[in-house]
């Protein structure tokens, strides 16, 4: 393992003294320019069909009539200008309606997994930072949930939450004595709380993989300086690990945010193809009102919608994290 | 290797003794979370050895009667192994494709300037964004008008779904090896090619070997991403290409859920990449510490 952490500062220096290698110095011209292009198409004509071009489609379909009769030759279902978005955001409309309040479970429900997962990560890694007996095996131990399959795990949760011989209502109702009788975790208003704790099982790995990798840039000697000066452990977390881990936290929460919001696995596997109301993430519920309803004109406008709010979302919190970073840091 | 071992080893926090407070807290936080973790997997693997008569009736803590028969019936219930090769293939092929794009995309991205450089990461990254759910159906009707113009069935085939999966751990294989690339020093390749290496040659020569763990890690995301995906999976195979993500859903009747053989499936199917993935999931850790943190 020849490898080094640092990169050389002098990097274009170097490239540039010796230009098109030894071998072949004359064939420098079109070909060193065209070299890093042909290297990118694979990667470039992939990125195309699976994402880039269904993407203009989608958002070109959101403005057609695009109902069942039109499935077999799309292109020739009649322009509808902005009347699929006029449905999707009449709130006064059942289907409006039914997208607004979805639009708001998910964002209650993003707020609170991402912020358990954020926590039990954070606070999982740094508990993890220092050895002692049983770390390596704990640390192992926690990154199951991650490596679970989805459905393997979603589908052993949705055992657990059965009315009748499941284990939560075993523990909750026969062994605690809660409730009269056993409650419904898979319908009805409970199944918001069930999904959220499926969500932070499945999740909170991911951000305990990725505090503790940058928990292993943090330079030990800042460590030992405080504890020099006489800062206890709690201080050392508060002052040098979190404020280490900002830039981590950074590209964490927002990776947490988009997976989150666009969740459809989970929710699809816990409750089957029909979600409950308390817990119709807006993934599911275009994905159902689009295949119900056969109109993809409008599940494509909504799907057009949640794009551009997670955009928007995304360049606000990105441009008020650097920023905050940068004023902070001095 | 052992570098990355022996570095993660030198992180500890004070060389003073932690305070009492701490290690109370450190024990009471890990025994719960330990708890939290371990409990679907108790009641995934006590489960599957139980009768179908206890997993219908009350839950109980330590299994009564214990049997491996539902690791023999959820072969026969539903045709799991044909899920299975399906899987594989699926799975094994996607991460092969992907990988190797990504070496390639990492290579341009990490050793070369050109124009169009910063447009290609931030729209490849940012399609990570995308809701699955816009692209699901304008890729139905490519795949579908792909298949009528020119004879390739994309649509239900493992074809369709291996080309789909690969590009889903594109962005993020490309990132992070792009950053694990950024941290081989570039003397190294230049070296290469003063000795007469290509370009190419350089990069696997050089640049592969030592990246090594990087690739690794990029390879065991792209087969979880592709083992575990379920939305495209769902609409996009038929009865012969169906994935086990699809497949197991097929325990449950319109009487009855066979919920020891659902559990008996869900860790037989859960075997391969968990072992897989906590056997390399060093690579994953020292991968992100190289390629996204920073």
């Amino acid at each position: 393992m020849t490898q080094t952490a640092v990169t050389p500062p002098s990097e274009r220096a170097v490239r540039k003294a010796t230009p098109g290698g030894a071998r072949a110095p004359r064939r420098s011209g079109r070909r060193r320019i065209a070299l890093p292009y042909l290297l990118l198409l694979p990667a470039l004509l992939l990125e195309l069909l699976v994402h880039l071009v269904p993407m203009l489609m989608g958002i070109t379909m959101s403005f057609k009539e695009l109902t069942q009769f039109y499935i077999r030759n799309w292109s020739e279902a009649p322009w509808s200008a902005l009347d699929n978005y006029t449905v999707a955001i009449d709130f006064d409309a059942p289907v409006g309606q039914a997208l607004l309040k979805s639009f708001f479970t998910t964002c209650l429900f993003t707020v609170l997994s991402v912020g358990l997962c954020w926590f039990l990560g954070t606070a999982a890694a740094i508990f993890l930072q220092e050895n002692f007996r049983g770390r390596g095996f704990l640390r192992t131990l926690f990154l199951v949930p991650y490596a679970l399959p989805v459905y393997a795990a979603v589908i052993t949760w949705a055992f657990m939450f059965q009315r009748d011989n499941g284990l939560v209502n075993h523990v909750l109702h026969d062994q605690l004595g809660i409730g009269d009788s056993p409650a419904f975790w898979l319908i009805g208003d409970n199944s918001f709380w069930a999904l959220l704790v499926v969500s932070v099982w499945k999740g909170w790995p991911f951000a305990f993989l990725t505090v503790m990798a940058g928990l292993q840039n943090i330079p030990r000697d800042m460590y030992e300086a405080a504890a020099l000066d006489g800062a206890g452990v709690w201080k050392q977390i508060r002052h040098i690990t979190l404020p280490s881990l900002r830039s981590v936290n950074q590209v964490l929460v927002l990776v947490l945010f988009l997976w989150t919001f666009n969740d459809f696995n989970t929710p699809f596997v816990l409750f089957g193809k029909a979600a409950p109301e308390a817990a119709d993430l807006i993934s599911l519920h275009i994905y159902q009102s689009s295949f119900q309803t056969w109109n993809f004109g409008t599940g494509s406008a909504m799907s057009v919608l949640l794009l551009l709010f997670l955009l928007v979302v995304t360049g606000v919190y990105l441009l008020l994290t650097t920023r905050g970073r940068k004023t902070s840091d001095v | 290797m052992s570098e990355h071992a022996s570095r993660r080893a030198v992180v500890h926090r004070s060389p003073m003794a932690a305070p009492r407070s701490f290690l109370w807290t450190r024990r009471i936080f890990l025994t719960l979370l330990t708890a939290f973790v371990v409990l679907p997997v108790y009641v995934m693997v006590s489960s599957s050895l139980k009768p179908l008569e206890d997993v219908s009736g009350k839950f109980e803590w330590i299994p009564s009667g214990l049997t491996i028969r539902p690791y023999f019936d959820i072969w026969e219930t539903v045709p799991l192994a044909d899920y299975f090769v399906n899987s594989i293939v699926v799975a094994g092929a996607a991460t092969v494709f992907s990988v190797a794009v990504a070496i390639f995309a990492a290579y341009a991205v990490s050793r070369y300037t050109f124009r169009g450089k910063r447009v290609f990461t931030v729209t490849v990254l940012s399609t990570q964004m995308f809701p699955g759910i816009l692209f699901l159906l304008p890729l139905f009707l490519i795949y579908v008008n792909i298949g009528n113009a020119t004879g390739i069935a994309l649509f239900g085939s493992r074809e369709g779904l291996i080309l789909t999966y690969l590009t889903f751990s594109l962005p993020f294989s490309i990132w992070m090896l792009t950053g694990y690339f950024d941290s081989i020093p570039r003397e190294l390749d230049e070296a290469a090619k003063v000795d007469g290496c290509g370009p190419i040659s350089a990069l696997f020569r050089v640049i592969v070997p030592a990246a090594s763990p990087g690739i690794i890690a990029v390879a065991v995301y792209a087969f979880m991403t592709a083992w575990g995906e379920v939305l495209f999976a769902s609409v996009m195979t038929n009865d012969t290409t169906r994935t086990l993500a699809v497949g197991l859903q097929g325990y449950a009747t319109q009487n009855d859920v066979y919920w020891n053989q659902v559990m008996a499936a869900s860790l037989v199917v859960s075997v391969p990449v968990v072992v897989g993935f906590l056997l390399l999931q060093r690579y994953l850790v020292a991968g992100l510490t190289a390629g996204a943190v920073k």
